[in-house]
């Protein structure tokens, strides 16, 4: 069964002819191209996927692309603007926040979703926050640093 | 020392941010899930259900009736010429059962690929390959190495009179009679559990076909492209000069991509059938089946004693699951644990025995360590045992154990030579951060709070730097140690680096540029790092067993070197002077006491490819090659120490400080370093809290998803305190050693050993991992009754 739907996905409206049962995360990554969003687990527990979906923060794997009919999301492509990076991706550039990379996109639009609600969450509070991200590389050391480092950008700015 | 200077000059030495940062940042890193290629079709697995079973019949009409399934391969259809090859033979007449790409009259574990579907999409692939109907008899399974080695077990091999598949031995001269008459003797088994490497990107790849040419190019993510090239030019029946094999970015390997799989093999040779590219990407379930396993290893020890805490002699039997199969370097890996077991210590009687078996199981090859953790641990937990034997302090039983920093080069029982090292430095170092000698106090304090309190050491050695080739060759590995370097001068004066080394997080783009910036005066910004691309590259080893900088590193070091001799050559003749007048200021080449007679390495490079001017017997362009094989391994050292806290009604474990001070030598990016120290830590982490990887007795997978297979979260573990101390290598012209590992190779025995620690108190001696809570709080309940 297909189905037509309308999303906006980092400001732009897109429409497309979708299955019914694709995956959210399917639909950025294969219909919009949009690749930055990963997958690494069948169980929402890995948190690659992680996206906003009317600003609050989801796992696109755990959500169908109809059910983002008529909503609007937002993908790690969104975060640079004319060049410039978030301060987000800026700390983790800075605090050695990823290595690989392929858990980077999702655990930074997790730290953001902490970081607009709570937006003087203590190193712990940090640490508990982003339990449903998933690194194997760096031993979350320089990641909690790094979100400690944009949130306090974020506070100044 | 501080390990966190952001200095930004960008040579060596420099905490210099990575140049790999931005593309991940912003989502644009390309891994082999992201490529699409025009025409694609998506392939999906049907795997075996069962531990062990004779495969009956496949019916794949249902599936080839669904509109948009192009195949349905089998042992019977796929085009190959043979099975999976291992490269590891260590001692000779290791059996290698043969393992079929897809599997052949038998399945002999869960997971075992027995048929594969091609479709125009994944979602349709994967309906249609729960469509085809595998009939299977199941036949008797045996899953624990030391059961299989039992007589009358179940066979995984029927070929075979036994589950056998090599026994290591190494004992020297007159051991028996040293251990006899050792006053003491303590003994110890030690159980090394099976892990999954899991590397949050699976496994995937891509085949893409030409029918016209014959070529095939090969996209996937792995640690090993060249490896993977040689293999599939092999199996499926081609010239290796028709094979290129590409690695995109890699979402982490610890291991699991150092190997030439099954499906990558399939892949090229169904696209050869259908004649379009075709793309697999592993399902995290598949992962955990598909995807080798690590360690799963159990140990005997035995040590006499002297009544000072000396190890006389040592006695280490043991038994490593290979699984059903030998994958790339299977026998290899315990081959390495035997290298490793004297460890630290001056102990130059030895006796040791490791019996591989094969199981209805998913094979084990090397995971982050790849057998010097299982070494490590071991002995690192002997060592409390004899402390707590002897009554004497942990750290005490160390220091009169240690190799001494007069030994080097020491040559072990075993028969390497340790290159250089100072241990018990590095441990008084620990011993002074951690705060080790007011323990006492913290755990007093602690029980106030119900919690029992440990601290734990670790003091571990490691080798490194895989491999000088002829050693290689002595274990039996039938490929070779060395590593290949180009440097490329642009006309611009920019430089191109080529490496065999495979990053796939460790940032050699970064660490590279900073080698070429001090050796060649090139900057930084102006060096591009290539890898992973066999169209690019001669053959490369790849990056594994912390072998990148120590091998990689020093063959781009004598590139540059070489680069830098043409240039001083060049500039002799521009400036009508002898080689011999001229010295090098760290760019350019002048005339000695003259700076205004000099020529930048950019002018040189300019001037060499314009090739107005050369000097006679020197050719165009300033670029160079070169293949290094190292002398000697390389052999990184130092002490974590952890203390933990227990909860007395829960049981669970948490580690409440941790204090690692490493010596991997010279360092080039202190800021690289911390992270793969930092990492390497969280994994030892996780195998001494969470991490199993568990069979059910009939052989099913009962630890198949993240959520049963529990990986460390940012809630799950502590800040880490990092030091170094910086003995350099002998072994190499930068001092340098190796890093990638030693986090891992140290952290699970000092964390155990600070939970035995702490629960001393109540008569608890030994702990086995993971130390769930459920497994603690049932060893308190026996202690206390």
């Amino acid at each position: 069964m297909e189905q037509t739907i309308t999303v906006t996905v980092n400001g732009t409206a897109h429409t497309a002819e979708v299955e019914q049962r694709m995956l959210l995360v399917h639909f950025l990554r294969e219909t919009l191209n949009l690749t930055g969003t990963h997958i690494g687990c069948d169980t929402s527990t890995c948190g690659c996927c992680t996206v906003h979906l009317d600003g609050e923060t989801v796992l696109s794997c755990s959500l169908l692309a109809v059910q983002a009919d008529g909503r609007a999301v937002r993908t790690v492509e969104s975060l640079e603007q004319n060049g410039e990076l978030h301060p987000i991706q800026k700390a983790f550039h800075e605090n050695h926040g990823l290595q690989c990379g392929f858990c980077t996109p999702g655990m930074m639009m997790s730290a953001l979703g902490v970081i607009e609600q709570h937006p003087g969450a203590s190193d712990d509070e940090i640490r508990e926050a982003l339990e449903g991200n998933l690194c194997r590389c760096t031993g979350y050391q320089n990641i909690v640093a790094s979100v400690r480092s944009a949130a306090d950008e974020m506070a100044r700015s | 020392m501080a390990t966190t200077e952001r200095l930004q000059s960008g040579g060596v030495g420099d905490a210099v941010l990575r140049k790999e940062d931005r593309k991940f940042v912003t989502g644009e890193g390309r891994y082999v899930d992201d490529l699409k290629l025009p025409g694609m079709l998506h392939a999906a697995f049907v795997r075996s259900s069962f531990g062990h079973a004779k495969i009956k019949s496949i019916d794949a009409s249902a599936a080839l009736a669904m509109p948009g399934v192009h195949a349905v391969l089998t042992n019977a259809t796929l085009p190959v010429e043979t099975g999976v090859l291992s490269a590891s033979n260590p001692g000779g007449d290791v059996r290698h059962p043969e393992q079929a790409i897809l599997a052949k009259e038998f399945a002999r574990y869960v997971g075992e690929p027995v048929a594969m579907v091609i479709a125009d999409d994944r979602y349709l692939a994967r309906d249609a390959a729960d469509a085809v109907h595998v009939d299977y008899d199941p036949v008797p399974v045996v899953v624990d190495a030391e059961k299989a080695l039992e007589p009358g077990a179940p066979l995984v091999h029927a070929e075979y009179d036994s589950n056998l598949a090599k026994t290591l031995e190494h004992v020297t001269d007159g051991f028996a009679d040293v251990l006899a008459k050792a006053p003491n003797k303590i003994s110890l088994r030690v159980v090394n559990q099976r892990l999954t490497p899991m590397p949050i990107e699976t496994r995937g790849c891509i085949g893409d076909w030409s029918n016209s040419t014959g070529e095939v190019t090969l996209y996937t993510s792995t640690q090993v492209a060249h490896f993977v090239r040689t293999f599939v030019s092999i199996v499926c029946g081609t010239s290796e000069a028709k094979v290129r094999v590409v690695t995109p970015d890699v979402g982490g390997g610890f291991g699991a991509k150092l190997n030439t799989y099954r499906e990558e093999f399939a892949i090229c040779a169904a696209s050869k059938v259908v004649g379009r590219p075709v793309k697999w990407i592993e399902d995290r379930t598949e992962n955990a089946v598909a995807t080798i396993h690590g360690r799963d290893q159990v140990q005997y020890y035995e040590a006499g004693v002297d009544d000072n805490g000396k190890i006389l002699a040592l006695k280490f039997d043991a038994v490593q699951n290979n699984g059903a199969y030998n994958q790339l370097l299977t026998p290899s890996i315990s081959h390495l644990t035997l290298f490793m077991v004297p460890g630290c210590y001056d102990i130059q009687d030895v006796s040791i025995t490791i019996r591989q078996a094969f199981t209805n199981t998913t094979p084990t090859d090397a995971y982050r360590g790849a057998g010097r953790p299982e070494a490590t641990h071991g002995i690192e937990r002997l060592m409390d045992a004899i402390a707590d034997d002897l009554g004497i302090d942990a750290a005490e039983v160390r220091r009169r154990n240690f190799i001494k920093s007069d030994q080097f080069p020491y040559a072990s029982a075993t028969g390497l030579s340790y290159d250089s090292g100072d241990y018990q430095a590095t441990l008084e170092v620990a011993l002074e951060l951690s705060g080790y000698a007011g323990f006492e106090e913290r755990r007093a304090e602690a029980a106030t709070r119900g919690k029992y309190r440990g601290i734990g050491l670790s003091t571990y050695v490691e080798v490194c730097g895989l491999a000088p080739s002829a050693v290689t060759a002595a274990l039996g590995i039938g490929a070779p140690g060395w590593e290949h370097s180009t440097v490329r001068l642009h006309p611009t004066g920019k430089a191109t680096v080529i490496t065999g080394t495979s990053p796939h997080g460790q940032g050699h783009a970064t660490s590279w540029s900073q080698i070429t910036q001090t050796e060649l005066g090139i900057p930084f910004d102006d060096v591009e790092v290539i890898h992973g691309d066999t169209a690019f590259q001669p053959y490369g080893l790849g990056t594994y067993g912390s072998r990148s900088l120590a091998v990689g590193g020093i063959a781009l070091y004598r590139s540059l070197g070489k680069v830098r001799e043409k240039a001083r050559e060049l500039a002799a003749h521009l400036l009508e002077c002898s080689v011999d007048d001229l010295e090098w200021t760290g760019s350019s080449w002048q005339v000695k006491g003259s700076p205004d007679r000099a020529k930048t390495i950019q002018e040189l490079a300019y001037a060499g490819w314009t090739s107005a001017s050369l000097p006679e017997g020197i050719e165009p362009v300033l670029e160079a090659t070169t293949f290094h094989d190292p002398p000697n391994f390389t052999f990184p050292f130092g002490t974590h120490v952890c203390e933990v806290e227990i909860d007395q009604a829960t049981g669970r474990v948490e580690v409440v400080n941790y204090t690692a001070v490493d010596d991997c030598g010279n360092v080039v990016n202190p800021m690289i370093v911390d992270g793969q120290i930092h990492g390497g830590i969280i994994q030892g982490l996780g195998q001494a809290l969470f991490e199993e990887t568990v069979y059910s007795e009939d052989g099913h997978m009962l630890t198949p998803t993240l959520v049963e297979y529990l990986v460390p979260s940012a809630a799950d573990v502590p800040p880490m305190t990092l030091h170094r101390t910086t003995t350099p290598s002998t072994s190499n012209p930068m001092g340098v050693k190796g890093i990638g590992e030693a986090g891992t190779i140290a952290a699970s025995a000092a964390i155990v050993n600070a939970a035995v620690d702490a629960l001393s108190v109540i008569g608890v001696r030994h702990l086995e991992m993971p130390m769930q809570p459920a497994r603690i709080w049932n060893v308190m309940q026996e202690a206390k009754s």
